[in-house]
């Protein structure tokens, strides 16, 4: 689908260009709210704005070392749902136990995922859309079909309510320290780059000797992990656990790693970039919101989902043409 | 999405033995054991009426498996069959108690019918282009509708319920013919016309060809684009007449929730049908098959008094075993 060709020099480029093209876009649309908007820039708006795309970046993530890995993970948003009733009921021995449980629970799907697809071989797609299914009806059992209260007494809202520093909330400072680990693991760890190699090809990785399945199982616990991560941050920040949440989520994931330019087809993947194609699609609601707040139009809830639409065929269309010209160079 | 590639045509496979039976003929084995089960567990089980409601709730879950078995057969997949299905829902009531249809009943009526179909044919359209001539993976492509289709739906109504006494519209969702429901003949129509079309016409093996082996098929000269736009094409569309039946049902339309998480059950009912998600295989009435298992498992949990979160559990239970035995089969 891609150059083959890893030394084509132009070839890397412009593929490089297909990355640093949500740079560019996101830079742009900051300058925007800056220039257009007085609050744009106030420590509300970018404390709230970075702790409700918390969510989002995390989960997103994962995706990406699932995406690069030449795989797919339906369930992320289910299982965050599922996690964030975890993590509920235990806030009241606080936030630690909370996080681990929250996490843990998250890693419990994600091993269920890595046992159907790597030990009984069953295509991504199916296998992660079947505990999509599972995560659901068990969030609604274990929560009795309700939303789940925190104990406000402990410590547990501190992680989604309050801020670290300045206006940079508590949950952003979790994620940026998730990331660049993540990122460090992938760009500087033999497990790292197995995940890569698989998703140029699968069997060429497994001739090669790199541990195959090792990996493989190992993005799916990540992105389980990485969404018990943003059930938390969900249980934490809104005071309930959420069995009703989560629809949608592992689209709007997926949407953030194809804005971020990494292909779907694996092989190739930046997890900088998936970060700013999730702020990027965050950013969407949040110029709109702004926009309607100067009361020049006003545009529904409903057609922030019709405009995100829109934005991510935008994206598809620009690195259509990214690929196109890429291929005409190696021709 | 995996596994392109290893698929062999399953007669190689296929022995005389009892288990080799059981994995080619799964669904059917799911639905011997669950009618058994229900004649003898479930009260009023061989009640006509008891028909007529699975009947009339089937109907539409197996429109949507036929679209999408053809989309499936093609190696792709369709995310955008229930914002399709809220599209049109959205829309005939919208033209039928408009100031026109009012005026002109023949005609709104009519209208009714045909816009909405015509919206979801170019949804269908537009799908297929991404996927066949730009060359978008198709779970990206359907994803833009899957995000903005529900919203247009939103728009038009403005979120709201909208309600109508419509006896002329709600014939295809509530009138019988010989005691069954309208949308049952509907189906089996609808089922034996795409039948012919891929057994019997040039389409049909055209189709089969560019799901088994794109390239192989592009250079024997196979219409891959042509054929591949119009598989999405009919599986909006039957979706669309779907979004019809809902509404029809209900005599009422709340964009927000027709068709909700339908590409899921649809999905599931076209892999316990026999679908390949490699592509290559397009089994019509094993789709009807696996969306009358979908409805059974529903059912049969919903009458005995199982909650409908644990018949989400039992749903992704079943989809895991359909396609674990395919794979066994493929050895």
């Amino acid at each position: 689908m891609n150059q083959t060709d890893a030394f084509d020099l132009r070839g890397l480029m412009s593929r490089s260009a297909q990355m640093s093209g949500v740079w560019v876009a996101l830079a742009a649309m900051i300058l925007f709210g800056l220039l257009r908007y007085e609050n744009f820039g106030s420590a509300y708006n970018i404390g709230s704005f970075l702790n409700y795309n918390s969510m989002f970046i995390v989960i997103s993530v994962g995706m990406c070392f699932v995406i690069m890995s030449g795989g797919i993970d339906l369930s992320v948003g289910f299982v965050a749902a599922f996690a964030s009733i975890v993590a509920a009921y235990l806030s009241p021995w606080g936030i630690v136990p909370g996080l681990i449980g929250g996490v843990l629970a998250g890693a419990a799907f994600g091993a269920v995922n890595a046992v159907l697809i790597v030990a009984m071989r069953l295509p991504p797609f199916i296998a992660t859309l079947s505990t999509m299914l599972a995560a659901k009806g068990g969030a609604l059992v274990i929560s009795g079909n309700q939303t789940v209260a925190v104990d406000w007494g402990s410590n547990f809202t501190t992680l989604g309510m309050e801020k670290a520093f300045g206006p940079i909330p508590w949950t952003i400072v979790l994620v940026a320290i998730v990331t660049v680990l993540l990122w460090l693991l992938l760009e500087r760890t033999p497990l790292g780059r197995t995940v890569l190699a698989i998703g140029g090809s699968e069997e060429a990785s497994d001739l090669m000797g790199l541990k195959v399945r090792t990996a493989k199982a190992f993005v799916y616990l990540l992105s389980g992990s990485c969404a018990g991560l943003a059930g938390v941050f969900l249980a934490s920040g809104f005071g309930a656990g959420q069995p009703l949440e989560g629809t949608g989520w592992e689209l709007t994931a997926i949407a953030s790693v194809v804005v971020g330019g990494t292909l779907l087809t694996g092989g190739l993947g930046s997890i900088p970039a998936t970060v700013a194609g999730a702020l990027l699609l965050g950013l969407v609601f949040n110029l709109l919101n702004f926009e309607n707040g100067l009361g020049t139009i006003s545009l529904s809830a409903y057609w922030q989902m019709v405009i995100r639409g829109a934005v991510l065929f935008a994206v598809i269309l620009l690195q259509v043409r990214l690929r196109r010209g890429s291929n005409r160079i190696g021709a | 999405m995996s596994d392109r590639g290893l698929s062999l045509p399953n007669r190689m496979t296929a022995g005389l033995s009892p288990a080799a039976w059981l994995s080619r003929n799964g669904g059917l084995a799911a639905l011997v054991v669950l009618l058994l089960f229900n004649i003898l567990v479930t009260p009023n089980f061989l009640h006509a009426q008891t028909l007529a409601v699975n009947i009339s709730q089937v109907a539409t879950i197996a429109l949507v498996a036929v679209g999408m078995t053809l989309v499936i057969a093609t190696g792709g997949i369709d995310l955008s069959v229930g914002a399709v299905m809220a599209l049109s829902g959205a829309m005939a009531p919208i033209i039928f108690t408009s100031a026109f249809a009012e005026a002109n009943p023949a005609l709104g009526l009519a209208a009714a019918f045909l816009l909405p179909l015509v919206a979801a044919l170019a949804c269908g359209v537009f799908n297929g282009a991404l996927v066949a001539i730009l060359g978008v993976q198709p779970i990206i492509a359907t994803l833009i509708f899957f995000i903005s289709g529900r919203g247009v739906a939103q728009v038009l109504t403005n979120g709201n319920l909208q309600t109508f006494n419509h006896p002329g519209f709600s014939y295809i969702g509530t009138a019988r013919i010989l005691g069954i429901p309208f949308q049952g003949w509907l189906v089996v129509m609808a089922a034996a016309l795409v039948w012919y079309v891929v057994r019997f016409t040039a389409s049909g093996r055209y189709l089969l060809a560019a799901g088994g082996n794109e390239r192989a098929a592009r250079m024997a000269g196979v219409p891959v684009t042509r054929v591949k736009i119009l598989a999405y094409a009919t599986c909006s569309l039957l979706a669309g007449i779907a979004g019809l039946i809902v509404v029809a049902i209900n005599s009422a339309s709340d964009a927000a929730r027709i068709g909700n998480l339908m590409e899921l059950d649809a999905i599931a009912a076209a892999v316990v049908g026999g679908a390949a998600l490699s592509g290559g295989r397009a089994p019509i009435w094993g789709a009807i098959l696996g969306a009358v298992v979908i409805q059974l498992v529903k059912y049969t949990l919903l009458a005995n008094g199982i909650a409908d979160e644990v018949a989400l559990i039992a749903k992704a239970a079943i989809i895991v075993l359909a396609v674990y035995a395919q794979q066994t089969r493929k050895g």
